[in-house]
């Protein structure tokens, strides 16, 4: 809890009221205890609330059970990432307690359930230790039929009267949450939720007002990464899609297989990778632009037909919620090791747009941006996220949908004449005339994988393989040009700049942040086109000493990370090095720091 | 699904169109594109010009039918049919069509496979795209050998066949394409050979009639890799082209599944042949029902109603 900015006595009296402009709880439990559901709770509260929201989720890969936690800061200004420490951990188990207590800052508060936690007495004068028994509390106050249902929505009351939470709003929370659902499941969630509120807990010194939101008027919308790309696609005109179930991809293609019908169209669940990248392929064949989308093991399957896609110039886009690999690897972790499959994956030369959204809002633009680029350049784009930005769950601004909502009903007006695959088209661009289409010479094209003449038909001829090359490859080099240089965070000329890419945009800036506090010179800038490259990147790397390339991957066979690599290839310059990591966890903003400060003293 | 026809002609097509503002059915001539590149004496000429008959007998044109392929011989065809198509990778023709099939019900969709493409590589398609009922037509020309690669053992190729793979001869118990169709819920199951044309036009005009998924599996000869394989099933070799008996009733799975085991060469015609609602109706069926509670809403209506519950 930072910026503790005045105290103000409460109405009560006795207790002492802090003003904050964040805080950081960290709830640790088991994967059965709805933990994420408080998160969920206090993080649409915050949005309610216009109030910045960040979350940070753990999950077992294991099928029921195993420990997880939810992170949550909430702030009244710019919040980006969900930090590196916790101001509260509420603990329920003796593991949640001993396993998370060094992610509690000192002095930090430790609200645990003292039916199953035994505290420490060497930890006692660190951490400000309360202990509640929540669980008995909670069948006490649900009857005894709630075992060890409800604590979590009893321990939302603990939190909501220890940060002086809109009361109101929680329980429309609540209320839509169960809605529909038997009464007396609310009415239980709603006891708890007061039993909680009421325990007031005479041991808790103090309690805090997180101050008002400076962003009176604007509206915001909750949501993780996973639902914005899905909302994305959808208002993007995305009327067909296909995959089949891997994490953390999932929950993508469960929302849109639910919402789909909505708008007349259709998610279709595949009996594998390969079937659901070549159904979404033959939907945009016929005139549907469609998505498929996976993780790590799935994305290597597809790899053939979207070589496919390549050749046969069609419009496709590929979401790609990396998670550990190689191989099985750490189905619930973070990584961004996928970068070399995104731009390379398959064999041939098959150049193809990678895009990599940033943050949860980018999520949902950029899907946008995604099934735009496809269509235009009729080309295969992956939209790489990960598993971080999949589950972390930010609030932002309500998209004015009247305006970005997009119709693209495909177009079956006859054409005269139509080459598909026309060599002296500019840029290389060329349309993709759908089945329907009447064509009015009679001929008629064939979108073929077998390397071909202007009008899809097979040629073996080493002339045509170069032209078609080329022509593949320009209009790549085409977009490249007309994609937006991203700004430089900080100064633009200095002592070292970072580069970061995908989700990890948050800590990268609060590491500047820190390191200019200080009076450091590091800056930052933030890859969210990285194939094709936006011209003109070299003028910015030409102000600094050095270039730190932050991404969650190993540091490679030669020392340089998978974007690393890349902009060694494409910059030959030196001063490129790489900051890498493989725990599978977020990047702490100290980690940033720390290793930051070794490689530039070099 | 809505989408805009117009008929407007750009250019002249014929006067007679422009005159009458009809369109007359395509000759041979006009469907025709590619010389096939197959072998002279490829089964699979002949199940190209039937393919063209049909056209020509069910006044289809160009831009109502799509033709789809994978990899193989008989993969090509695509090439030498002009009309929209697409030649896809070795295996998955079934699952593209299948986007196909599911985005544009205003289409015929003809899917056209070879044994190694249909049973050993896709063969997880086959399986799939049969029991969800999605509504196709698939014509898999088996020549019991993989031609492409010039003679190597295919999951049709009967024990004892010598092959570049198999040089003391296949060791692989064969699969039987009809019974398997049978077996994982294919709603139409048809046998035809190449060698009868009259026969193949039969089976696929009652094949594309099918609403559903329609499986014809036609003999083709390959005469470069393996010569004489359908010999016994052709009456001017000396074989017996048996018709599936008069009596025999389509509808019954346990009879149509009895008839599809007899020993090579079999009985030819249609083995099964049930209606049951196909994926394509049945997703309709939930559009409409959802749709039906959004009535009057524009698109961004709806999704607003959906952030409505995010604030």
């Amino acid at each position: 809890m930072n910026n503790t900015i005045t105290d103000v006595p409460s109405s009560g009296g006795a207790k002492k009221v802090s003003r904050i402009n964040e805080v950081v709880i960290r709830i640790a439990g088991n994967s059965q205890d709805g933990i994420q559901a408080i998160g969920g709770f206090l993080a649409r509260l915050a949005g309610r609330s216009e109030q910045e929201v960040m979350t940070f989720m753990t999950i077992p890969s294991t099928i029921s059970g195993g420990p997880s936690i939810f992170q949550v800061r909430i702030g009244s200004g710019e919040v980006l990432t969900s930090g590196d420490e916790a101001d509260v951990l509420l603990c329920f188990y003796q593991h949640s307690y001993e396993g998370h207590i060094n992610s509690l800052k000192k002095k930090g508060i430790v609200l645990y359930d003292s039916d199953h936690v035994v505290p420490k007495e060497e930890w006692q004068a660190d951490y400000h230790h309360v202990g509640i028994p929540i669980s008995s509390l909670t069948v006490e106050a649900i009857g005894g039929t709630a075992k060890d249902k409800g604590k979590n929505i009893y321990s939302l009351g603990l939190i909501a009267r220890m940060f002086g939470l809109n009361v109101t709003k929680l329980e429309k929370l609540l209320g839509e949450r169960f809605t529909g659902k038997d009464p007396s499941i609310l009415n239980n969630a709603l006891a708890a939720f007061h039993a909680g509120y009421a325990n007031s807990p005479s041991n808790v010194m103090e309690t805090f007002q997180i101050t008002d939101s400076q962003k009176y008027g604007v509206q915001q919308v909750v949501m993780n990464g996973n639902e914005a790309i899905a909302y994305g696609l959808i208002a993007a005109g995305v009327r067909f899609g296909a995959a089949y179930p891997i994490t953390p991809w999932t929950d993508i293609m469960e929302i849109m297989r639910r919402e789909l019908p909505k708008y007349g169209g259709s998610f279709i669940q595949c009996e594998d990778e390969i079937a659901s990248v070549s159904m979404a392929l033959g939907a945009s064949f016929a005139g549907r632009v469609a998505v498929t989308g996976s993780s790590g093991p799935g994305i290597a399957l597809k790899t053939e037909a979207i070589g496919w896609a390549v050749m046969a110039e069609m419009p496709l886009v590929i979401v790609n919620v990396q998670r550990g690999g190689p191989s099985t690897g750490m189905p619930t972790n973070i990584e961004q090791s996928d970068l070399n499959i995104a731009i390379n994956g398959g064999h041939g030369d098959a150049p193809r747009v990678v895009l990599a959204p940033a943050n949860v809002e980018d999520c949902f633009y950029m899907s946008i941006e995604a099934v735009n680029i496809a269509r235009k350049y009729n080309t295969p784009v992956f939209f790489l996220t990960d598993q971080g930005i999949a589950t972390r769950i930010e609030a932002f601004p309500q998209p004015d949908l009247e305006k970005v909502c997009q119709d693209i009903t495909p177009d079956f007006t006859p054409v005269a004449s139509h080459k598909p695959y026309d060599l002296t088209a500019k840029d290389g661009v060329t349309l993709h005339v759908k089945p329907g289409t009447r064509i009015l010479d009679g001929k008629y094209p064939i979108a073929t994988g077998l390397e071909h003449d202007e009008y899809g038909h097979p040629s073996g001829s080493p002339k045509v393989h170069m032209l078609q090359n080329a022509k593949r490859r320009k209009k790549l080099q085409a977009l490249g040009s007309t994609m937006p240089l991203p700004k430089v965070y900080g100064p633009s000329e200095g002592n070292v700049l970072l580069v970061g890419w995908g989700s990890t945009e948050g800590p990268i800036r609060e590491a500047v942040d820190r390191f200019r506090a200080a009076g450091d010179s590091v800056s930052a800038v933030h890859l969210r086109y990285v194939n094709p490259l936006p011209n003109g990147l070299e003028n910015i790397f030409s102000g600094f000493h050095h270039i730190l390339v932050v991404e969650m991957n190993d540091e490679g066979l030669y020392g340089y990370g998978q974007l690393g690599s890349v902009l060694r290839a494409r910059y030959c310059d030196a001063k490129i090095q790489g900051i890498n990591k493989t725990d599978g966890l977020t990047w702490k903003v100290k980690e940033i720091v720390e290793l930051v400060k070794a490689k530039a003293k070099k | 699904m809505s989408q805009t026809l117009t008929e407007k002609p750009i250019v002249p097509v014929s006067v007679t169109e422009i005159a009458t503002g009809e369109r007359k059915g395509l000759t041979k001539k006009e469907i025709a594109a590619d010389h096939p590149t197959w072998c002279p004496g490829c089964g699979d000429f002949s199940v190209l010009a039937l393919y063209f008959k049909l056209i020509e007998k069910r006044r289809l044109w160009h831009e109502k039918i799509t033709t789809i392929s994978g990899i193989g011989c008989s993969s090509r065809f695509p090439y030498f049919v002009q009309a929209h198509g697409a030649h896809f990778i070795h295996g998955r023709a079934l699952p593209f069509a299948s986007g196909v099939s599911l985005s544009r019900p205003d289409l015929h969709v003809f899917a056209f496979s070879g044994d190694g493409d249909a049973f050993s590589i896709g063969g997880n398609h086959f399986t799939h795209t049969a029991r969800k009922n999605i509504k196709m037509t698939l014509v898999v020309m088996d020549n019991q050998v993989y031609g492409l690669t010039k003679k190597q053992t295919s999951p049709t190729s009967p024990l004892g066949f010598k092959s570049k793979t198999d040089i003391w001869g296949a060791v692989d118990y064969p699969i039987n394409p009809a019974k398997q169709a049978i077996a994982v819920g294919a709603s139409f199951v048809a046998r035809t050979t190449a060698s009868n044309p009259n026969h193949v036009l039969a089976t696929m005009e009652a094949a594309m009639d099918h609403d559903g998924f329609s499986f014809v599996h036609c003999l083709s000869e390959c005469v470069e890799f393996y010569e004489g394989a359908f010999d016994s099933a052709n009456p001017r070799k000396g074989g017996a082209f048996n018709e599936v008996p008069k009596n025999h009733d389509v509808t019954d799975e346990h009879a149509a599944y009895k008839l599809a085991s007899a020993d090579f060469p079999g009985n030819f015609g249609v083995l099964y042949n049930v209606s049951k609602p196909t994926k394509n109706a049945k997703e309709a069926e939930i559009n409409a029902s959802f749709q039906s509670k959004f009535a009057g809403l524009k698109d961004w209506q709806i999704l607003q109603k959906t952030f409505d519950r995010m604030k």
